[in-house]
Parts: C-alpha cells; sequence; structure tokens
C-alpha cells in the first residue's frame, strides 16, 4: 500500500495542525452545554468558514468538528448525520482552499472504563468504531486526542486500526505533574502507543506551551514516532465576563520554536488559539527544519502509569502467580478465588518485583478467560506491567487486548508455529517479546547454537517489523544436577546476547533443580547471570537469598546511587525477612483447651489471643505450627471459630469496633488460609457450608461493606460466591441457579440503585424462589427491606453471619 | 458563564483531621487497639502521599422565574436550594477531587484488606472533606474581599436537589478534562473521593437566624458527599446518619 501522502511529508518539514474550534463556536454563539457537533447540521456555513480560515492561516491539517461525536450523546441517526455533515465541511474547505488534509477528530467519551470506571472496554471499542466506520471515508487521517487516560486511548487506537488503513495520530492531556488524569507518565504512553504501531505521539489541551517544555525531552528521547504539540493558549483567565488566555499569539509561536527545537515536529493549538495564532505561528518557523526522527532503542514495557526499561539495572519480575507444583493456588484457580491470585501479586510488588509474571495454565480451566479475569483484576490493585505467560495463542490474544498498557509476552521460540502465532498478536497490540532460544531441534547444547536461534527469531520477527528492541532473549538456565557445565553454556550464551546488542532474561531458579539448599545456588548463579549483562531476570521475590544478591550486586556495580537501595534493603526488609517467624506453643492437649474455664478462657490460647488482637501474621504462624499436631477441625473448632465469636459478641455489645472486629476477621482468615493450605497438600476435600451468592446491585460501584460481609462469612465456613459490584439482576439470579444457593446477600449504598435492588428481588423472587434474600448497606432499613420483599434486613456484617447460621439451621432441621 | 478554572493544593496546606478520620473509620478518638492504631497510621502515611488536590470552579449568576432557579448551567425547583441561595445574585460551582492515586488504594485494599479498604475509604472521606473547606474558604474570603458575602456549599444530593444534578455539574464544570471526574451511569463519581457542590453569594447579608433556618440538610448519597459542616448535623433529616453529630 502507498504511503499517505501526509505521512510523506512529516519528518521532512514541520507540519501545523489547526487550533481550536470549541473556542471559535462559543464565540459564535455556542451555548454552554450545546452540544457542538450539532452545528454541523445547524450552522454549516460557520463550520466551513472556520475550517477555512485555519487554512487560510496555514494549517496543514484541519479537524472535522467531531470531537464529542459518539453514541452515548447521540442517537446512531444523528451520530451519521453529524459526522457525515462534519466530514463533508471538512473536505469541502480544502477543496475550497485548494490546501490541507482532513483529520477524524476523536475525543474520549467522558466515562471512565472498568475496573475503575464502569464502562467496558469492548464497548468504548465499539463506541469509537462506529464513529471511525462513519468518518473514515472523507479523512486523511484520524487524530485521538485530548485523552486522560491510557485505556481508553488504547480503545480509541484499536477502534482506529481495525476499522480503517488511515494514518493514526494520538495526543494526549498530561497535568502539570506530567501525568495523565488516570496516572500515566509520557514514557509509559509512547511505549504502549508505538506497540499499538500509531503514526506519531504527543500532547494536546490543558497546558500551555510554556509547561507543555519541559515534557518534550522525554518524547524526543523515547518516541520512534514523530512528537505532536498543540497545547491551550496558556492558561485561562476572565476578563470583562470573557475567557481569555495568558499567551498571545507573539508568545505563543516563540514558545512554540522551543518546542520544534526540542523535538516536536507537529504541531497547532488547542482551546483559545485561533487562526490568528496558527498564522503566526507559521510565520514564525517558515524557515526552520523538524528534528529528525530518530529511531529509538529503548526496551519499554509499560501499565497504566510506568514504564519498565530494560537496561543497565537488571529488572526483577515475579515468577509467584503461577500454578506449577503449588496445590494451593490451584485450588485458588479452580475455584475462581481470583483475590487469592492478586494477593500473590500486591506481596510481590511489596517484596520489590518491578514486573509481574502471570500463569494461569492448568489444564482443566478455561485458561483464556481465567488470564483475562486475573490481568483485568490485577491491573485493578496492582500498577506493576504483566508478563502474560501462557502457551495458549486465544488465552494470549485476549489478554494482550484487554491488558491496559505494553505486556511482555512470555514467550515465542523458534519453531515456525510459535513464530507464526505470536508476532501477529504483538504487532496488533504490542509487547515486549520473551523468546526462548530453542526451536525444532531442541535446545542447542552451546552458547553459539542458542545465539544462532536467537538470530532467526530476531530475522522473522524483522518480517513483522518487530525490531531488536521489542525482543528479549532466554537462552535457558539448565538445571546443572543433570549437566554440570550447563550453567556456564548459559552464562556464555548471556554474553554472546550481550555483544549482538540483545536483550536478555532467565528463569533463574531452574538451576538448582534436584539439588539440597537451592537458594545458595540460585543467588550464586544470579550474580553469575547479573555479571554475564542480564537484563531481566524472572525470580522468586521472597528468597531472601535472591534479594541480597540483587541488592549486593547493584551496590557493587555503582548502579544503586549513594547505596540508597541496598541500605533501603539492607536495614528494612533484611530485618524482617530474616525474623524468625513466632514459635508456636508447645502442644496443648485438646482435652485441656475444651476444659478451660474463668480467666483462661477469657485470654484463650496464643493463636486465639492473636485473632481477638487481630494480628494476621501472627494467627498464620501459629496455625502453621498447630497443624504439625493438632487436627484442622479442632483449630477451627478450639479455636478460631472461638475466638471470632467472642469478637463478634464484643461488636454486638458495642465494646469492639468495626476496624477491630476487620482486624480480626483477616487474622482469622490468615489462619485458615494455612489449614486450606494444608488441606490442599494433602488432597482432602474441606468442609463446606452452605452456599452464599453476594454482590453490590447494579449501578452501584461501592464494594466495602459487601466485602467485609464476605469475610466474615468466609471465616464462618460459608462457601461465598462473590459477583462483585454493580451486577445485573440477571447475574445474580443465574449465579444462584448455577449454584442452587440457599442464600443470596445484596448491598446498596446509594438511593439512586435502590431501584436496581428491588428489580434483582424480584427475579430473585421470580426464578429462585428457594433463595432466602438479605439486603443492606448504607440506604437500607428494615422497613425498606420488606417493601421490597427481601427475607431479612440486617444492620452490619455480623447480623448476616447471625442471619445465615440460622438459614443454615433451618435447612439442616429439614433435611 | 464565566471562564472555569482550576485550583491545585499542596497536601501541605491541608493539615490532616485525624479525628475526623477516625469518625468515618467508625472509631471514635481513643477506642484503638494498639494493633489497629498502628495499621491505621501506616494506612495514613501511604494515603496521604497518593492524594493529590485538585478543584475546578466557575462562577455562574442566578435567575429567579416562578418557582425555577436558574443557576447559569441548569434549571432546578429544589425548594432546599431555593432557600439555601435566598438573597444571592450569582454562585460559584465547584468541583473537588483527591484523585485517582487515592482511588486506586482503596480498590486495592478493598478486595486485599476489607479492614484497609476501610481505613482508606474513612481517611479519603476526610481528605476531600478537607481540601472542600480550604477551597471553600479560599473562594469565601476572596469574594468577601469584593463586599460579597458567602451561603454555605450545598451539594447535589441535600434536601430535595436530586443526585442526577451531578450530571450537570459535572458537564458544565468540564470536569473530566480539568480534573479528571467521571460519572458512571449510576451517578457516580470516580474518583469516588470527589464533591460537586454550590457556593452562593449575596450582595448583602443575611441575618443569622434566617441563616440557620435555611441551613442546608443531607439527606442521600452517604458516600460522596459526606461533606457537611457539622453544626448543620441539627438540621439534618437523616436522623439515623452514623455520622451525625449532637451538640
Amino acid at each position: 500500500m502507498p504511503k499517505s501522502p501526509i505521512l510523506e511529508k512529516i519528518g521532512k518539514e514541520v507540519i501545523f495542525f489547526d487550533g481550536a474550534m470549541g473556542t471559535l463556536l462559543q464565540d459564535a454563539g455556542l451555548k454552554a452545554g450545546e452540544l457542538p457537533e450539532r452545528w454541523n447540521v445547524l450552522h454549516p456555513e460557520t463550520i466551513r468558514n472556520i475550517h477555512c480560515a485555519y487554512l487560510q492561516a496555514g494549517a496543514d491539517i484541519i479537524k472535522s468538528n467531531t470531537f464529542g461525536a459518539n453514541g452515548l450523546k447521540y442517537s446512531p441517526e444523528e451520530l451519521r448525520e453529524v459526522i457525515t455533515a462534519a466530514m463533508r465541511l471538512a473536505k469541502e474547505a480544502t477543496a475550497q482552499c485548494k490546501r490541507g488534509y482532513v483529520a477524524l477528530d476523536i475525543g474520549p467519551t467522558g466515562k471512565l472504563l472498568k475496573p475503575y470506571g464502569d464502562m467496558e472496554f469492548e464497548r468504548a471499542v465499539r463506541l469509537f468504531a462506529e464513529v471511525v466506520n462513519i468518518g473514515k471515508a472523507y479523512a486523511d487521517c484520524i487524530l485521538i486526542e485530548t485523552m486522560n487516560d491510557s485505556y481508553e486511548t488504547k480503545a480509541a487506537v484499536l477502534a482506529a486500526k481495525e476499522n480503517s488503513d488511515l494514518p493514526v495520530f494520538v495526543t494526549n492531556v498530561y497535568g502539570e505533574d506530567g501525568k495523565l488524569m488516570t496516572g500515566a507518565d509520557p514514557k509509559a504512553m509512547i511505549a504502549m502507543l508505538e506497540g499499538l504501531r500509531v503514526d506519531a505521539v504527543g500532547m494536546n489541551c490543558s497546558l500551555g506551551p510554556r509547561q507543555m517544555l519541559p515534557l518534550l525531552p522525554v518524547f524526543y528521547e523515547y518516541a520512534s514516532l514523530p512528537v505532536i504539540v498543540n497545547p491551550n493558549a496558556g492558561l485561562p483567565r476572565e476578563e470583562n465576563g470573557k475567557t481569555v488566555y495568558d499567551v498571545d499569539e507573539a508568545q505563543f509561536a516563540l514558545l512554540m520554536e522551543e518546542a520544534v527545537s526540542a523535538g516536536a515536529s507537529m504541531v497547532g493549538g488547542c482551546c483559545g488559539t485561533t487562526p490568528a495564532f496558527i498564522r503566526r505561528l507559521r510565520e514564525t518557523l517558515k524557515d526552520v527544519a523538524p528534528m529528525p526522527v530518530i529511531k529509538r532503542e529503548h526496551t519499554l514495557v509499560s501499565s497504566y502509569t510506568h514504564a519498565v526499561e530494560f537496561g543497565e539495572k537488571t529488572v526483577c519480575i515475579g515468577e509467584r502467580i503461577n500454578p506449577t507444583g503449588k496445590k494451593r493456588f490451584q485450588q485458588a484457580l479452580r475455584e475462581k478465588d481470583i483475590n487469592y491470585v492478586l494477593r500473590e501479586g500486591v506481596k510481590q510488588q511489596d517484596e520489590g518485583a518491578q514486573i509481574l509474571d502471570v500463569n494461569v495454565g492448568l489444564p482443566d480451566i478455561d485458561e483464556a478467560e481465567t488470564l483475562r479475569d486475573v490481568v483485568v483484576r490485577l491491573q485493578g490493585v496492582s500498577d506493576l506491567p504483566l508478563q502474560l505467560d501462557t502457551t495458549a495463542r486465544e488465552a494470549l490474544a485476549g489478554a494482550l487486548r484487554l491488558y491496559n498498557g505494553k505486556a511482555m509476552i512470555n514467550s515465542v521460540n523458534g519453531t515456525r508455529e510459535s513464530m507464526d502465532a505470536v508476532f501477529p498478536l504483538a504487532v496488533r497490540y504490542g509487547g515486549l517479546i520473551v523468546a526462548l532460544t530453542l526451536d525444532e531441534d531442541g535446545i542447542p547444547a552451546t552458547a553459539q547454537g542458542r545465539l544462532a536461534v536467537a538470530e532467526k527469531i530476531a530475522a522473522e520477527a524483522a518480517k513483522y517489523g518487530i525490531g531488536k528492541k521489542d525482543l528479549i532473549f532466554d537462552p535457558l538456565a539448565m538445571t546443572v544436577s543433570s549437566d554440570p557445565h550447563a550453567a556456564s553454556v548459559t552464562l556464555a550464551a548471556l554474553r554472546l546476547l550481550r555483544e549482538r546488542g540483545y536483550k536478555s532474561v532467565l528463569g533463574v531458579s531452574n538451576v538448582s533443580f534436584g539439588l539440597p539448599a537451592r537458594e545458595a545456588v540460585n543467588a550464586a548463579f544470579f550474580t553469575l547471570a547479573m555479571e554475564s549483562g542480564l537484563n531481566a531476570a524472572i525470580i522468586n521475590v521472597y528468597s531472601v537469598e535472591m534479594l541480597k544478591a540483587y541488592h549486593a550486586f547493584a551496590a557493587l556495580h555503582a548502579t544503586d546511587e549513594n547505596f540508597k537501595e541496598y541500605i533501603r534493603f539492607a536495614t528494612e526488609r533484611l530485618p524482617l525477612l530474616s525474623s524468625s517467624a513466632p514459635t508456636a506453643p508447645s502442644r496443648t492437649p485438646a482435652a485441656d483447651r475444651i476444659g478451660r474455664t474463668g480467666k483462661e478462657e477469657a485470654e484463650g490460647s496464643p493463636l486465639r489471643r492473636s485473632i481477638v488482637r487481630g494480628l494476621d501474621g501472627e494467627a498464620g504462624a501459629l496455625t502453621k505450627s498447630l497443624l504439625q499436631s493438632v487436627p484442622p477441625l479442632e483449630i477451627i473448632d478450639g479455636e478460631i471459630i472461638p475466638a471470632l465469636d467472642e469478637v463478634g459478641r464484643g461488636f454486638e455489645n458495642k465494646t469492639v469496633f468495626l476496624p477491630q472486629l476487620l482486624m480480626s476477621a483477616e487474622a482469622a482468615k490468615a489462619a485458615f488460609e494455612e489449614i486450606r493450605r494444608f488441606y490442599a497438600a494433602a488432597g482432602t476435600p474441606r468442609k463446606k457450608r452452605c452456599t452464599f451468592v453476594i454482590a453490590t446491585v447494579k449501578g452501584d460501584i461501592h464494594d466495602i461493606g459487601k466485602n467485609i460481609v464476605r469475610v466474615l462469612l468466609e471465616n464462618y465456613g460459608f462457601d461465598t460466591v462473590d459477583l462483585g459490584k454493580d451486577v445485573p439482576p440477571e447475574e445474580v439470579v443465574r449465579a444462584v441457579e448455577e449454584h442452587h444457593a440457599p442464600l443470596a446477600g445484596l448491598s446498596a449504598l446509594m438511593t439512586t440503585t435502590v431501584p436496581a435492588m428491588a428489580e434483582t428481588v424480584r427475579l430473585l423472587r421470580e426464578r429462585t424462589p428457594w433463595c432466602k434474600i438479605v439486603v443492606g448497606g448504607a440506604v437500607m432499613t428494615a422497613e425498606y427491606a420488606d417493601r421490597i420483599g427481601a427475607d431479612k434486613y440486617a444492620k452490619d456484617a455480623m447480623e448476616t453471619v447471625r442471619y445465615a447460621e440460622e438459614v443454615e439451621r433451618a435447612l439442616q432441621g429439614r433435611r | 458563564m464565566g471562564a472555569i478554572f482550576t485550583r491545585f493544593y499542596d497536601g501541605g496546606a491541608l493539615p490532616f483531621d485525624r479525628r475526623e478520620a477516625l469518625r468515618y473509620f467508625g472509631a471514635p478518638q481513643g477506642v484503638l487497639s494498639p494493633e489497629t492504631e498502628e495499621l491505621f497510621g501506616t494506612c495514613v502515611q501511604e494515603a496521604l502521599a497518593a492524594c493529590v488536590y485538585r478543584v475546578c470552579y466557575a462562577e455562574f449568576d442566578i435567575a429567579r422565574a416562578g418557582g425555577v432557579l436558574d443557576l447559569g448551567f441548569m434549571k432546578t425547583d429544589s425548594r432546599a436550594l431555593f432557600r439555601n441561595l435566598e438573597g444571592c445574585e450569582k454562585a460559584v460551582a465547584f468541583a473537588a477531587t483527591v484523585g485517582m492515586g487515592m482511588e486506586r488504594l482503596i480498590a486495592r485494599y478493598s478486595a486485599l484488606s476489607p479492614v484497609r479498604g476501610y481505613a482508606f475509604q474513612a481517611i479519603g472521606a476526610e481528605r476531600i472533606e478537607t481540601l472542600c473547606n480550604a477551597f471553600n474558604q479560599d473562594i469565601a474570603r476572596e469574594y468577601a474581599a469584593a463586599g460579597w458575602y458567602a451561603r454555605p456549599r450545598f451539594s447535589c444530593g441535600y434536601g430535595d436537589f436530586p443526585i442526577a444534578a451531578q450530571a450537570n455539574f459535572i458537564r458544565a464544570l468540564d470536569c473530566t478534562r480539568k480534573i479528571g471526574i467521571t460519572l458512571s451511569d449510576g451517578l457516580l463519581m470516580t474518583p469516588s473521593k470527589s464533591v460537586t457542590a454550590l457556593i452562593g453569594f449575596s450582595s448583602s447579608p443575611r441575618s443569622e437566624e434566617r441563616a440557620r433556618s435555611s441551613a442546608v440538610q443531607k439527606t442521600d448519597n452517604a458516600d460522596q458527599q459526606t461533606t457537611h459542616v457539622r453544626e448543620q448535623c441539627e438540621n439534618c433529616l437523616a436522623k439515623d446518619c452514623r455520622f451525625r453529630q449532637e451538640k
């Protein structure tokens, strides 16, 4: 396909965008709250005149008056009408003025995407796709602008790329802190957008040119693409009842000249700029050539807040989200207990992981669905970039699509099948690809052989336009116990990769397989690998030995300024990691415990005390050691439940307040976690109580109260199915049907969502008449619960537990 | 309407009101166990580092026709707002937020540790209220210098002023673009620790008694619009509100 005429021009000369549309429409009489795109139909001549004024002032690219046109604000018919009119007007203007190109202008929907907002990612993609499909016929390019969220930006770019062949330019809104409203910095955006194969990146709106200048060096240094700068005419102030901006045409042009010399090659204006600004800009820059667009070689992955760069200092990738050899983790995946996975993620982040590997592959679960779910929810609780670790193409494709940022892809190898499967996905969604140096002939025995496979993979990737910087090679750490020279081959391969300018990554832990005291071997190998140029390591970040090796290496290599990281590790983390777990009490005969009375009863055993006091670490450790000699059921009935009852009674009597009740609940949860681990290892199914489906109703995104109820129910052994927040009535019904749950709990905080609560109750009554319904939340009252037909209003979590027990007793009585 | 302005506050200018946060935490001061105390302290530190403080606002002229109040960006027949704005010629509409960083902490810990989630929720409520108070004080002082008298601020969901009006505020103040607040279909703001409100201004003062009788009434939306001045509790219709403070 021939290159588009605009792309031909970029880089050779400075390209000029037009200025504001909204500002001029307000001057022409657009009222506050009026939809500007309607003017395409109501006042076509005004719109065309504005376009012409910009073209005559010297703009190369004019933006169609479609910024806010989307299916949320317009009916399908009107959407088509306003966009088609807008594109025609812009095209007519370029014909009339005999110059310029038309950008189909796409602004944000105004809605925030899940998990923080309520719009599904794919719905956003569909909304943008509608605009692209209506507008593309008359467009020379697509400008996605004023985006202040990385996820929505990605949705818009996918819609543009999947529905047209037009060049796609993207500008985001950065605040004075140099970040988007939802947190991404320029490096993160560049990483993601280059991965998505857009044609130019940059910034617009919010700031004036002066405030944008400090951000330009990062753009120019990191982007291999032309950089766009479309600032406001400074900051607004009010003068005689009119909004004026504090930068005039001359200042604007001078500041933009600085921007061009700092690397901007496509310039124009946003709010407050007029044709006069563009004219002055064009005149000022008429003899100025843009800085060259340079192919940058930074290897980056990103999340929705920041990018991680692979360079001199080894990047730590946490390996713990992986079911291999972990029975408890496998159980969690089978039970769809995603929170368990999330906890592993956050814990690794706390221990210093910079990227999280995510592997949820188990033969008996739907890996594609689970991986998507885990990726989305993990991104709701951790801002670390993720490494998607799967051999299933479908699972990879689904997760890459929904990932907010530029992910690491684990992995491709040198086989034809693998490369054919992975590379097209990397081209579509972006990603840094982990490439294993093996192929149809297996793993080469020599370092040279592994390098040869790496070269082969790189050559094949290049055919897709995937450069060296988006490949990171894993020369494979094999176990030394089966081949004593395995480690030296791997280390030699690392050095060869470094010499050729390739990036490298290793899963370190494998090397010691079959040996005692594996951590010692792993840590030594890790140090040697770093010395051989290892750029990233997939490691167990809970291992003190690995962390010691990592921080000591950085300290010795002068990559840790003033030993800041090392000292923090040595003084803050190390003492915690090294201190032994609290010692368990010596075995007390069960009969003794049961027989306690009086003061002893009040104080209880150490485990009981630790739960009452809310010490989760201690409760977990004590349970673990008790399990060596006491049957689990005895611990539950003799220690944990009495502790919970004690706190629960205190709460009911108002001597214990909610925070303490919650802390005890979490400590009990830690104790239960050890018991579940014990059962999982032994392969014993745990004793279950009846199933309780719980949800925050549709339209409501408050889930703290619901989560509190869930934790307490779980502690009392109820099997909870937590549907989350903003749950449609049908979904609650489906879950109750699926589990034949005798109990459902609904939560609502706002009066506006009470109708959704009522509707859910109605539907449950109709379709699952066996199910008892308990409702709660800030707006609920017993009277209201009655009115909407619920069985029970529970004022707090304890009351819900008591009710659940009551229902269970009734059920058992019936049997 | 006039220009929409933004103001960013530095955390240093907004001292943390521990007592208030503990009140939201369901723990009147002095009754926390040492363990809870320690946990709360850690949460406070993490929260303060994550907050940003942003406000956007614009001034509107107020017109009255029949029973309808024209705020310049929306019309309403809310009796409560009528009373609040009695005598006012103009009003400043504002939106404030403590940002997505705080939102992420609440989300992270709600999923992983309800007690921490609850703590961050409480701290966030204190932060946004403190921000609103600071902005309110500043703007009232600036208007006072020009001879204007401020009314107690008034939010959607107070009395009979519907939550649905939230959408008008968000649109009129260009909140999504200016300070990053978005509205869900269920009219909830994200970040959840955000507030929209009106502050009425009159060119002549009101008598103390009138001011008292028209004090703000809060009946709805316990989470987002927790911002109400304490003296107003006694006038509030929500008699069972757990944050209610008797004199």
